[in-house]
């Protein structure tokens, strides 16, 4: 009867002492932040365009997280993106929806500076910061900052701002993954 | 005679190299034209400093280096410059880059040329005076020379003339006749480098390179190695590798470890630049294949290679060219292009020398290549992960010590090209980190805009707490007046210096509100506001489109509702068309988007009026009138299509 009675008591000073130190650990070691969030966001191109229906990147990273939103709502991260997700999230790749907008080149905004009337819309709406200008100014776009969102597009009253896409020059062009050049036979 | 080490793995391929290698070193006459790519090195390509139209000398600088990682072009002959602009460069992609054409005049006069007293000179002085001079790297990589001679204290200074790749002779010829130039390039680099030992390495396939270079280099202390031919010996790892038995490990560079790698072309080009102020203007490049003069021949930068061939008697100028060697070099796209200053040999390709590569077949995990590989890597595994797309494993497994040398191909039974799915890998790897970079700084500034945005509001907020306080204390000390004298004597504090801050207070408060709103909104509008004042523009609008519609029964009309408004008589002509068709598109196009909003912002606050029409100060009354007449065209056009549906709807 003692000997049931030692164990047990070694087995509930066991579960208090484990407990406590998964109590105290659980406190002391808090993850105030989702680090999935942080992961889905890393993967997103961060353009901030709000294609998806979210204001901006993070916010659809975490609805992503939560689970209110499918993983192929962003354009800009391409097919290659979905799969990122995909793999990330442990689920199925998903192609684009047929009536939602599919991915485009990559491009950057530019003002057209004479037609530019300096109301300075379209610098409120850049997620990133990259018009400059002010009031009765002409307007223009740091290229280096832009993020090719087309946030700038629809605000404009006089509709100066075009997308450029982006050329290849030698600083991005990519080898082209091998296949066997096909020739023209000459009949 | 200290032991020469081996490194792993290499191959033999047949050399191909008496074709070029029997006669001395031959000079040519002056192109037509020259193409003088401003991308010579690796880095940013240079900025030109010379207009169209104008006349350079030889040797005066056409383009600066732009950063450190960059080195100078310079005019190799005097004549003038006809045009700056795209032009085809010799790399695998065949885009154009930015390219100086300099059309020669014959003369060939040079500028005032300013040697260097090196031997005074501290290091700093000299490789300014080399990047100043556009020494760069002439093995092939072109990696400016006064970088590689930053590194200070080494124990050894290798000096690379192996030369291993097949077809390639330029380095033998160079050491066979101008031994005397490189070993003053020695002198000045090891002298730059305070290089413990010297060591000159040479295959021993170039029995008279090697002489040449141990009778320049008798009476001093540099060490010329004959090495054994094995491909690709003349690899900076390898050939350290070889003469030190020091191996590079993964992520070190060679100085680190107390050794720097020089060609023996570059050494020349130093010894020019600094004991004769002459930059670079020239090299030797091998042209050898399917050409009935093959030979080395010492080429103006910026001579079009088509040029080149055809004074070397190439065959059938529609024949594929190789520049570099057959295992590393490029085929190249368009030989229109100028020669580069890291071309140093030209192939043209002929069915004899370069059978077509039989097709490619499954990989049957041999390890041939394992055995042929000199960076100690799997190539068969890095294979299946780039031709799988897996760049995270091939990265893991050390894709970016691969040197590309081509021997795994060289020995694959199946025939695989490995070394383009390697290229392949590195290329989509870079790309995704140069996104990823982008990324990231998108992040950080979209965070930081809404950052500044919320500090704005609060600021904003504090100002008005600040100054609601201020009232009050105002207040309380008018109605604490009679026994004001005794209270601020007992807080200690001056009676006017207090008035005086209240007065400032006061101003500053008058002066914030009097401030424009337009100004305020370049300082960040918050969202209530901006929709606030669409809301009242589209009301404005509709209001007016009403009273157009009861004036003109063909309102409608953009260009009669356009030249009714008078505001706009006052406004250029010329500008006031352009600013009405982009109004008119713009119009058209928000017709549509904004019909649902307007019939909702009707409703909307009519305190937000005041705002919208205060907001418009900014705007000049001309242009305002403009916006205001595009407005209500669209207006007007959406009444009438409201009105239509109204009609289709009962």
């Amino acid at each position: 009867m003692t000997t049931l009675l030692y164990a047990l008591l070694v087995m509930v000073a066991l579960a208090l002492l484990l407990g406590a130190i998964l109590g105290y650990a659980s406190v002391r070691f808090k993850v105030d932040a989702d680090p999935l969030v942080d992961k889905i966001d890393d993967i997103l191109p961060q353009t901030q365009c709000g294609q998806c229906g979210h204001p901006g990147c993070r916010p659809y990273a975490e609805a992503i997280a939560s689970g209110d939103e499918d993983i192929n709502k962003c354009p800009p991260g391409g097919e290659d993106g979905i799969r990122k997700l995909a793999e990330l999230l442990g689920v199925d790749f998903k192609p684009f929806d047929a009536g939602a907008a599919q991915p485009k080149p990559k491009a950057v905004a530019l003002i057209d500076e004479a037609t530019c009337i300096g109301c300075t819309l379209c610098i409120q709406a850049c997620p990133v910061d990259a018009i400059l200008g002010s009031a009765k100014q002409m307007h223009t776009i740091i290229a280096s900052e832009c993020t090719g969102c087309e946030l700038c597009l629809p605000p404009c009253p006089v509709d100066c701002i075009r997308m450029i896409p982006h050329g290849t020059d030698l600083t991005n062009w990519k080898w082209r993954y091998p296949t066997i050049p096909i020739k023209a036979v000459k009949p | 005679m200290s032991r020469l080490y081996d490194f792993h793995g290499g191959i033999h391929p047949p050399q191909h190299k008496d074709a070029a290698t029997g006669s001395p070193i031959q000079a040519l006459p002056l192109p037509p034209l020259l193409h003088i790519a401003l991308a010579q090195s690796v880095g940013n390509a240079a900025r030109p400093t010379v207009a169209v139209g104008q006349h350079v000398r030889k040797g005066e600088t056409l383009a600066e280096p732009d950063g450190r990682l960059s080195a100078a072009v310079h005019a190799p002959t005097s004549g003038t410059i006809t045009a700056i602009g795209p032009h085809p460069f010799a790399h695998p992609s065949g885009l154009p880059v930015d390219t100086l054409t300099l059309q020669p005049d014959g003369l060939d006069e040079w500028q005032p040329r300013q040697p260097l007293d090196w031997q005074q000179a501290d290091g700093t002085a000299l490789r300014k005076h080399l990047q100043a001079m556009g020494v760069v790297g002439l093995g092939g990589a072109a990696f400016p020379t006064h970088l590689k001679l930053a590194a200070g204290q080494l124990a050894t200074l290798v000096v690379n003339g192996a030369e291993c790749e097949p077809f390639i002779s330029c380095d033998d010829l160079l050491m066979r006749e101008r031994a005397t130039s490189i070993v003053d390039g020695i002198r000045i680099a090891a002298h730059a480098l305070q290089a413990g030992e010297v060591l000159i390495g040479i295959e021993d396939n170039k029995p008279q390179a090697i002489a040449a270079m141990q009778a320049a280099c008798a009476g001093t202390a540099y060490r010329v190695v004959s090495i054994p031919t094995k491909y690709p010996s003349g690899g900076a790892k390898q050939l350290i590798r070889i003469l030190t038995g020091i191996e590079v490990p993964h992520g070190t560079r060679a100085t680190d470890l107390g050794v720097q790698c020089l060609n023996v072309g570059t050494l020349y080009a130093i010894a020019r630049a600094v004991l004769h102020g002459e930059p670079l203007l020239s090299r030797i490049v091998t042209v050898t294949g399917a050409v009935t003069r093959a030979a080395n021949y010492e080429v103006a930068i910026g001579t079009p290679l088509a040029w080149l061939l055809q004074q070397a008697g190439i065959s059938d100028p529609g024949t594929d060219v190789i520049m570099g060697g057959p295992m590393m070099g490029i085929t190249l796209p368009d030989l229109a292009a100028g020669l580069p200053k890291a071309g140093n040999c030209l192939i043209a390709k002929s069915a004899a020398l370069f059978p077509p590569r039989p097709a490619e077949q499954a990989c049957i995990r041999c390890g041939d290549c394992a055995s042929a590989c000199p960076a100690e890597l799997q190539p068969m595994d890095l294979f299946w992960f780039a031709k799988s797309r897996q760049f995270g494993k091939a990265q893991e497994r050390h894709l970016f010590d691969c040197i590309e040398c081509g021997a795994c191909s060289y020995v694959c039974p199946s025939q695989i090209p490995l070394v383009d799915y390697y290229r392949f890998a590195k290329s989509e790897i870079w790309t995704a980190e140069r996104d990823k970079k982008n990324a990231t700084l998108a992040r950080q500034r979209h965070e930081f805009r809404q950052f500044r945005i919320e500090r704005d509001k609060s600021e904003k907020a504090a100002r008005i707490a600040a100054r609601a306080a201020e009232q009050a204390a105002k207040l309380a000390t008018q109605a604490a007046t009679p026994v004001a004298a005794s209270t601020a004597a007992a807080s200690g504090m001056d009676d006017a210096k207090k008035a005086a801050i209240a007065a400032a207070l006061a101003r500053a408060a008058a002066q914030k509100e009097a401030k424009p709103l337009s100004e305020q909104h370049t300082s960040g509008l918050d969202d209530a506001k901006q929709a606030a004042i669409q809301a009242a523009m589209a009301r404005a609008a509709a209001r007016k489109a009403a009273a157009e519609a009861a004036k003109a029964g063909d309102a409608a009309n953009p260009d009669r509702a356009a030249t009714a408004t008078p505001a706009q008589t006052g406004m250029d002509d010329a500008k006031r068309a352009a600013i009405e068709a982009a109004m008119a598109r713009a119009a058209a196009r928000k017709a549509a988007a904004q019909s649902a909003q307007a019939d909702n912002t009707a409703a909307a606050n009519p305190d937000s009026a005041a705002t919208a029409t205060t907001s418009q100060t900014g705007i000049d009354d001309a242009k305002r009138a403009a916006i205001e007449a595009a407005m209500a065209r669209a207006a007007a056009r959406k009444a009438a299509a409201a009105e239509a549906k109204k009609d289709a709807a009962p």
